[in-house]
């Protein structure tokens, strides 16, 4: 595929990991990253979480929400550092390792969310 | 081949003027532009946090309770208040932006920008309540 025919299917994912990230992301990143930690309201127990985890509808959200903000963080940060830091002459490179990265992130993310019990 | 004629050794000089690395800084509408977007440093960071719990989990309840320890050492916790930080961020330049990218109409007339950029706040009203629900208890 030429470059030009594979730039809106990249467009698509990263305004699909966009959205999912920006609904599901700051209530997931504040439960476990500053209340559950702080004690402001008590963590789930491990059963809990294995069951809700293992769910196939949930098993399916995981790995939706991780393989597209992931292919998010790919689109966005490649043009910040295109834009930001002017780094064309690296283009190559950094496409390589971004969407190379979402990628091997994605199939990471599937080999774990498989591994739930 | 000195005898070809009509070349001449003028060129003239592109204008192009040479950006500075760090354009970025000398206007606050910059500098939030390469905020929005370094916030997805924080939206991959996320991905990985979210996984490493998630393969504790998977491992047992006492590999669980190492994550939940780790998650409350002061490192952690300084990258996740950042990161939470960057990724609200994240989401109102996205829902606030909604309506801009998103032309919705309705019976031939298109739907004022506030209404879809509240429908968007409200979804993620919604989908924070349900990921509450779940997490504490409403689950079984």
């Amino acid at each position: 595929m030429t470059r030009r025919a594979i730039e809106p299917i990249l467009w698509v994912l990263f305004s699909a990991g966009g959205v999912l990230a920006a609904l599901l992301i700051p209530s997931l990143l504040f439960l476990f990253g500053l209340a559950f930690p702080l004690g402001w309201i008590s963590p789930p127990g491990h059963a809990h979480l294995v069951g809700l985890l293992g769910h196939p509808l949930v098993r399916a959200a995981t790995f939706l929400l991780c393989s597209l903000a992931l292919f998010h963080w790919a689109h966005r940060f490649r043009y910040t550092l295109y834009d930001g830091l002017q780094i064309k002459h690296l283009n190559e490179i950094v496409n390589a390792l971004c969407y190379g990265g979402a990628v091997l992130g994605s199939a990471v993310a599937a080999y774990l969310v498989l591994q739930i019990p | 081949m000195s005898d070809r004629s009509g070349f001449t050794e003028y060129h003239p000089r592109w204008l192009r003027p040479r950006m500075s690395t760090y354009w970025w800084l000398t206007r606050w509408s910059h500098f939030r532009f390469i905020l929005r977007e370094l916030s997805s440093v924080f939206v991959a960071w996320f991905v990985v946090y979210f996984l490493i719990l998630v393969h504790a989990v998977s491992r047992g309840p006492a590999s669980y309770q190492a994550f939940l320890d780790w998650s409350g050492s002061a490192a952690v916790l300084v990258l996740n208040v950042v990161g939470l930080a960057f990724v609200v961020f994240h989401a109102v330049t996205w829902f606030t932006l909604a309506p801009q990218a998103m032309a919705v109409r309705v019976g031939g007339r298109r739907v004022p920008g506030f209404i879809v950029a509240a429908s968007n706040y409200l979804a993620w009203a919604v989908a924070s309540a349900g990921v509450a629900w779940l997490l504490l208890g409403g689950w079984r």
